[in-house]
């Protein structure tokens, strides 16, 4: 058990340097200078430029470039960025609350949703199911940045219910919640579902019955716990998209947050930024896939026997 | 008479396209085992799951008369079958291992029934799964409560599974094949259980596939073809004196030994002191053996005896840690238990042969003529040729994967298990046809089986396997009349029926012993 969090830890590491060592290889493959590089388009004094190559060794080999980057950001020093004028770190971390919050409530709103949709829908009368999964298949379909607009022509401009633009207040939050959960809801039902009809079919949900339990108690106490497993893979997997997702949503509705310093960023080849933005997707990514693996121990007891 | 527990008169099932019962009547009355004998697709496991209300939302359900202890549950709704199931009636499958929840530790899954009949305080729940698992046999229940199903052998999981069945303390017990996924000597334990139920005046009603298994607890056995009962009555007259042809035909497909005559030809395996070690565990320790052409050696032994690994060494799949084997591989194939997973899904039974001569070496011109000739040879004829296995039926399949192994001209077939996933009836098919290919084509068999009447039916030699060791070898006549280790004495009594028990008189009560024995009775010289 211990030998397998050390192992999984080890990888997790190694998947972080592995994110440093891309975006130090993009800084260096960048055509131009790198000093050019890293101001970008603004303009700066040359102090500043000489204070750029000293804090990143340009001077030096580059192997040596390559340990001092390497050491910075260790520290927890991801750099400046020359055009917001400040320490990439804290300009990611003033815009991760918003995100984490809308990317927290969508993926909350998706797996409830999902949850309950599945339970309802699977093994029931045709016409029920169908209905669900044709909507499903809309939902998968749409494009999240066109379901964004929809929502935001239809809710804010024309009725009017809630604000189209801003961070401020729940209300602000509900139409970007539901633009970035639909896809994630929709792929979520469906592969939920298509589980539980498989473990209903099972001898231990007809033992379940013959004990007197009710459909719906079997449903909750039973099945749901076997389609946990793919579920939370597919989670894990899922938060991947939602990154992606955010940049389009935080665009249209105007909202604060990572995706939109990422836009700004990439936009105006602030490249310290953009690379800061790499390391938190990693972090992210490697966080996010220690939680499932953990969740799979705690889900199947078979699990634990194998580690 | 006292009230029966369930009375059922002209029952009627069917799905859309089929009739899976057909007028079936049966009452079980406290105290008293009735047994519903047939094989699958026969309609005994609908039948039973009807008295529970339990046949599913396709089915269309109709009775005469349908009572549970005197009450009439023709129109019951699901509540009402809700507060039956559990109470009045106890329902254990077959196989524990996926008819207990795998997710949660079989302390909860027993801990279930009384909760949800609300048949004891939250407070006691622990301590009443504690005399529940004491009360099937558990040892050390407390510690088996908080394991889960994998933690289990198949015996405790069966136990546990029953625990759970019967925690409300049912009047009718429901076993649906309880011992089929079982080893023998654990089969005789569990029917040993479901007896002792039955004296503390439990009804009980069996579900099996195995005349065998319900000869001893049954006293009164109905046996059922195609949704129908085709015979019913006490089961003295049934076994000893059965009326319907499918009965006869039923106890003469108890696999019984043969009257073998072959001659030994060369050497095709010989197997020296082999040893295999999985991560610490010895699975085969010490195995030698040798199979001459023309012979079948029969390898029996309870799961995890080693039996499966010492065929893998035998083919080359594993390489063993120690000893050898001296044995010509490219004339050797293998038949597995399953065939369907051993078919690709998408491949007709031509593709499927095809493969197999090319890779025997006939020329493409030929191949469609030797495919017809296997087909022959293994009794099918050439309208398979375009199916799929997926649509033919079990014994088709085996059939199917015999002439697969056929094709190449092997002169050793490894044979690992190769009729235990099929019916009595077809088994026997399938055993005859293996006999006639050897002695028409001179084939060695090497024969895995868990099952000791099929081993004895159709081998020469005997190696019995326990823990990866050999306890016994020898001559198929020797050793099934006169065993000389314990273990082996111990297998053999416990085979259901209890015709290979010849010490123990008090087991031979069996009405119409001396039909049974005749047909399943060893015969000696």
């Amino acid at each position: 058990m211990i030998r397998r969090i050390l192992t999984r830890l080890g990888t997790s590491v190694l998947v972080l340097w592995g994110a440093v060592t891309v975006s130090f290889t993009a800084l260096h493959l960048t055509p131009g200078d790198v000093v050019d590089v890293l101001i970008g388009s603004s303009v700066v004094t040359p102090e500043v430029r000489a204070q750029i190559i000293a804090d990143y060794g340009l001077g030096e080999p580059l192997a040596v470039q390559y340990a001092t980057y390497l050491g910075r950001v260790l520290r927890g020093d991801l750099g400046q960025s020359y055009q917001l004028h400040e320490p990439v770190a804290s300009a990611i971390g003033a815009q991760l609350g918003p995100s984490l919050q809308l990317a927290g409530v969508s993926l909350l709103v998706a797996v409830v949703v999902s949850t309950t949709l599945a339970i309802l829908t699977a093994r029931r009368r045709p016409w029920i199911r169908g209905l669900s999964s044709g909507l499903e298949l809309v939902g998968v379909s749409i494009p999240t940045f066109w379901t964004a607009i929809l929502l935001l022509t239809i809710f804010s401009f024309q009725l009017g219910w809630f604000p189209a633009v801003g961070n401020d207040g729940l209300a602000a939050l509900v139409l970007p919640v539901i633009a970035v959960a639909l896809p994630i809801t929709t792929l979520l039902t469906q592969m939920m579902r298509e589980g539980l009809e498989l473990t209903l079919e099972q001898p231990f949900v007809l033992t379940a019955r013959t004990r007197g339990m009710s459909d719906l108690g079997v449903r909750l106490r039973h099945a749901l716990r076997h389609v946990l497993v793919p579920t939370v893979t597919l989670i894990g997997w899922l938060v991947g998209l939602t990154v992606g997702a955010m940049v389009a949503v935080e665009q249209i509705f105007s909202r604060q947050g990572v995706g939109q310093l990422t836009l700004t960023a990439v936009g105006g080849k602030d490249l310290p930024v953009v690379m800061g933005v790499v390391l938190l997707t990693a972090v992210v990514y490697v966080v996010v896939n220690i939680v499932v693996d953990l969740l799979y121990l705690l889900i199947d007891p078979r699990l634990r026997g194998a580690a | 008479m006292s009230t029966p527990v369930v009375e059922v008169t002209d029952l009627h099932v069917s799905f859309p396209g089929v009739a899976a019962v057909r007028g079936v009547s049966l009452a079980v009355h406290p105290g008293e085992c009735v047994a519903v004998v047939g094989e699958s697709g026969s309609g005994k496991s609908v039948t039973a799951r009807s008295l529970l209300g339990l046949t599913g939302e396709e089915a269309t359900v109709t009775a005469g008369r349908l009572a549970v202890e005197g009450v009439d549950a023709s129109r019951f709704g699901e509540r009402q079958w809700r507060s039956i199931r559990g109470r009045t009636i106890g329902y254990v499958l077959q196989d524990a291992l996926v008819s207990l929840d795998a997710l949660r530790p079989v302390g909860k899954e027993i801990a279930e029934t009384l909760k949800l009949h609300r048949a004891a305080p939250r407070h006691e729940l622990p301590g009443r799964v504690i005399d529940l698992l004491t009360e099937v046999g558990v040892p050390e229940p407390a510690v088996r409560a908080r394991q889960y199903p994998h933690e289990l052998s198949g015996g405790l999981r069966q136990r546990a599974l029953i625990a759970s069945a019967i925690a409300c303390g049912p009047r009718l017990l429901i076993a649906d094949e309880p011992t089929t996924a079982l080893d023998v000597t654990v089969q005789a334990q569990i029917l040993r259980l479901l007896a002792e139920r039955k004296r503390a005046g439990q009804a009980l009603l069996l579900i099996s596939h195995d005349l065998a298994v319900v000869a001893e607890l049954a006293d009164r056995i109905l046996v059922m073809k195609d949704g129908v009962v085709v015979e019913d009555g006490p089961a003295r007259q049934v076994l000893g004196a059965p009326e319907h042809a499918y009965t006869k035909s039923l106890l003469a497909a108890i696999p019984r030994p043969g009257s073998r005559t072959t001659v030994p030809g060369d050497v095709v395996i010989r197997a020296e002191g082999l040893v295999k070690t999985f991560k610490g565990r010895t699975a085969v320790d010490g195995v030698s053996f040798e199979l001459r052409a023309g012979q079948t050696l029969g390898v029996v032994g309870e799961s995890g005896s080693g039996k499966t690994t010492t065929a893998r060494l035998v083919l080359g799949l594993l390489r063993p840690d120690r000893g050898s084997v001296e044995i010509d591989r490219r004339q050797t194939q293998v038949i597995y238990q399953d065939p369907l997973s051993s078919f690709d899904p998408r491949f007709s039974v031509r593709r499927v042969l095809d493969e197999a001569l090319e890779v025997g070496g006939t020329p493409r011109p030929e191949r469609r003529r030797r495919a017809v000739e296997l087909l022959e040879q293994v009794g099918l004829d050439e309208s398979v040729l375009d199916r799929r296995p997926l649509k033919l039926s079990g014994g088709q399949r085996q059939r199917v994967a015999i002439a697969r192994a056929l094709a190449p001209r092997p002169r050793v077939i490894v044979c690992d298990e190769p009729v235990s996933a099929l019916d009595v009836s077809i088994q026997a098919q399938v055993l005859d046809l293996l006999t006639g290919l050897q002695a028409e084509l001179g084939l060695a068999y090497l024969f895995i089986s868990h099952h000791l009447g099929v081993v004895h039916h159709v081998s020469d030699h005997v190696l019995v396997l326990k823990d990866g060791r050999a306890v016994e070898s020898g001559d198929v006549h020797q050793i099934f009349t006169a065993p000389a280790d314990p273990y082996t004495r111990e297998l053999l009594a416990a085979v259901p029926g209890g015709h290979y028990d010849q010490t123990d008189p008090s087991r031979r009560a069996l009405p119409g012993r001396e039909q049974h024995d005749r047909l399943v009775r060893p015969q000696v010289g």
